[in-house]
C-alpha cells in the first residue's frame, strides 16, 4: 500500500494553496503601502518614491530593512503582554479572514458554508486590536484613538453586516462560492446598488482609511492608538491596515463584482484586476477627500447610512418573496 | 436634507473626478541630480574673489565684508605690496556657517567679492567647507566687467600718482591757497 494516498496529497496541496494565499496576502499589503505613496505621488503632481531601484520598486526592501532595525520600545507604563499581543492581532484577524475568499473556482482556502459570518467575526475582533493597542499604551491620545476606533467600528459594523443581507438573502447562502456562483449572469452591484455603497462605505470605515481615518488623525492625536508603537510592532498595525484594505477590496469584488466571472481572461486575471480597481479607488478617496469631524462620521453612519441599508434589505426581502423563482 | 445629501455626494465625486485627471497632468518636481535646475543669474551660491580686467586681485582687504557679515564668516589679513597696492594676506570664508545673505558684495567697494550662482558645495568634513583665498580666486572680472579700482580711485600706487585716476583733478596745493 503506498503512503503517498490521493489523500495526502490533496491535502498537501490545499495547505500549500493556504500558505501561498497567506505570504501573497502579506506581500500585497506590503507592496501596497509603495503603491500607494506612488499613487499619491502621481495624483499630486509629484513622483513619490522613485530613487530605489527601477521605479523606485526596492524602496520595499529598504523600508523593511529599515523598520526591522529600529529600537523595539515598550513604555514602562504599558501594560506589556497586552502591548505586545494587540499588534499580533491587528495582523492575524485579518489575514485569518482571507480563507473565505474565493480567488479563482480551483483557488481558496476554505470553502466555509458560514463564509460570510466568519468575514463578520474576524472584523470584530480586529476591534480588539485597536482596543488593547490604545488601553495597553498608557497614553490618552492612544486611548482617545482607540476609543473612537472602537466606536466607529462597532456603529460601521452594524450596518456592514446589514448591507451584505440583502446579497445574502438573493443568494440563500452566506457561502462565498455560492454568492460568486449567483452572480454569473448579473453582478450583484446592478440589484443591489444601495448595499454595494453602504458596505463600500463600512469596509473604508471598518478599516480605518481616509476618509474615516479619525482613530489615528495625525492633527488631532498623534497617530492616535499606536503613538506609542515602534519598529516592527508599528509595521504590524501598518501592514494589518493594508492587508485589511486588500481583504476589503476582495470581498466587495466576490459579493459586488462577480468574482472571478468575466469575458475572455482567465478568472485569476478578473479577480486581480477587479481587486486592483478597488485598492486604486481606497487610495483615491485618501488623495481627494477631506477628512470630516468625529462627530458626523458617527452621525453620518446612523442617520444615512443604517436607513438606505434597512431600505434595501426590506425592499429586498419583499421582492425576494413576492417574486417566485 | 436631501438636496444637501445629494449635493454633497455630487461634490465628493467631481473632486475624485478632478483628482484622478491630475493622472495625465505634468509632474511639478524637478528630478535634481539627473535634471538640471534653473537658476536666475542673481542666484545667491558660492562666493568668488573676482581680479580686474589686468588680472590682479580687485580686493583691497578693506574689511568691510567681514564688518558687513552678519555670522561672522569672513576673516582676512591685509597686507600691503610693494608698489603699494593693499592686498588680502589670506582671506577666508567659512561656508559652514555663511548664509549666503549677500551683504559682503553690497559692502565691497572694489566688486572684488560677489556671489554666483552655484550651490553644489557639499562635503562629507566640515573643515573642509572653509575656502581660503587660493580657493575663492577666479580668473575673471565676474558680473562687473571693466571695473578697476585703482585706475578710478584717488589712491597713489607705483606707476599712478595722485591725480592720475579717471575724472579726478590734480591735487591741489593747500599752501597756495592761502590769502
Amino acid at each position: 500500500m503506498s503512503w503517498f494516498t490521493p489523500q495526502l496529497t490533496a491535502n498537501l496541496w490545499a495547505m500549500t494553496q493556504a500558505l501561498i494565499i497567506l505570504l501573497g496576502a502579506v506581500l500585497l499589503g506590503a507592496v501596497m503601502t509603495i503603491v500607494e505613496r506612488r499613487l499619491l505621488g502621481l495624483w499630486q503632481d509629484r513622483y513619490g518614491p522613485n530613487r530605489v531601484g527601477p521605479f523606485g520598486l526596492l524602496q520595499l526592501i529598504a523600508d523593511m530593512i529599515k523598520i526591522f532595525f529600529k529600537e523595539d520600545w515598550i513604555p514602562p507604563f504599558s501594560d506589556r503582554v497586552l502591548f505586545v499581543l494587540a499588534p499580533g492581532i491587528a495582523m492575524a484577524s485579518l489575514l485569518l479572514a482571507f480563507i473565505i475568499i474565493p480567488i479563482t473556482p480551483g483557488w481558496g482556502v476554505a470553502d466555509l458554508h458560514i463564509g460570510l459570518l466568519f468575514f463578520f467575526a474576524m472584523a470584530g475582533i480586529n476591534v480588539y486590536a485597536v482596543l488593547f493597542g490604545g488601553w495597553a499604551s498608557g497614553n490618552k491620545y492612544a486611548l482617545i484613538g482607540a476609543m473612537r476606533a472602537s466606536a466607529q467600528t462597532l456603529s460601521y459594523e452594524v450596518f456592514i453586516g446589514l448591507a451584505v443581507m440583502g446579497v445574502v438573502a438573493m443568494t440563500g447562502s452566506f457561502n462565498m462560492r455560492d454568492i460568486v456562483a449567483a452572480q454569473e449572469d448579473v453582478w450583484f452591484v446592478i440589484p443591489q446598488f444601495l448595499g454595494f455603497l453602504t458596505f463600500l462605505i463600512a469596509g473604508i470605515a471598518v478599516t480605518h482609511r481616509h476618509p474615516f481615518d479619525q482613530p489615528e488623525a495625525e492633527q488631532e492625536l498623534a497617530d492616535g492608538y499606536h503613538v506609542e508603537y515602534s519598529s516592527m510592532k508599528f509595521g504590524m498595525y501598518f501592514i494589518g491596515e493594508y492587508v485589511g484594505m486588500l481583504l476589503v477590496s476582495a470581498l466587495i469584488v466576490t459579493l459586488f463584482f462577480g468574482g472571478w466571472h468575466g469575458p475572455w481572461l482567465p478568472p485569476i486575471v478578473w479577480f486581480a484586476l477587479k481587486t486592483g480597481a478597488f485598492l486604486m479607488f481606497f487610495v483615491l478617496l485618501r488623495a481627494s477627500l477631506p477628512r470630516p469631524r468625529y462627530d458626523r462620521v458617527m452621525s453620518f453612519g446612523w442617520k444615512v447610512c443604517l436607513p438606505l441599508t434597512l431600505i434595501n434589505l426590506l425592499v429586498t426581502g419583499a421582492v425576494v418573496l413576492l417574486v417566485p423563482g | 436634507m436631501f438636496k444637501l445629501l445629494t449635493e454633497g455626494t455630487w461634490s465628493l465625486i467631481r473632486t475624485m473626478g478632478i483628482v484622478l485627471g491630475h493622472s495625465f497632468a505634468k509632474r511639478e518636481t524637478v528630478n535634481y541630480p539627473e535634471q538640471e535646475v534653473y537658476l536666475p543669474p542673481r542666484f545667491r551660491g558660492r562666493i568668488v574673489l573676482t581680479r580686474d580686467p589686468d588680472g590682479e586681485e580687485r580686493c583691497v582687504a578693506c574689511n568691510l565684508c567681514a564688518v558687513a557679515c552678519p555670522v561672522d564668516c569672513i576673516s582676512l589679513q591685509k597686507g600691503e605690496q610693494d608698489d603699494g597696492r593693499w592686498y588680502p594676506e589670506f582671506f577666508r570664508i567659512n561656508f559652514s556657517r555663511c548664509i549666503f545673505c549677500g551683504m559682503c558684495e553690497e559692502a565691497c567697494p572694489t566688486s572684488a567679492i560677489q556671489l554666483t550662482p552655484d550651490f553644489e558645495m557639499g562635503e562629507y568634513k566640515r573643515q573642509e567647507l572653509v575656502y581660503e583665498k587660493e580657493d575663492l580666486l577666479i580668473n575673471g572680472p565676474g558680473k562687473d566687467h571693466d571695473y578697476h579700482f585703482y585706475k578710478v580711485a584717488g589712491m597713489a600706487i607705483g606707476g599712478k600718482d595722485k591725480g592720475k585716476a579717471q575724472n579726478e583733478k590734480e591735487p591741489i596745493d593747500v599752501k597756495t591757497l592761502l590769502p
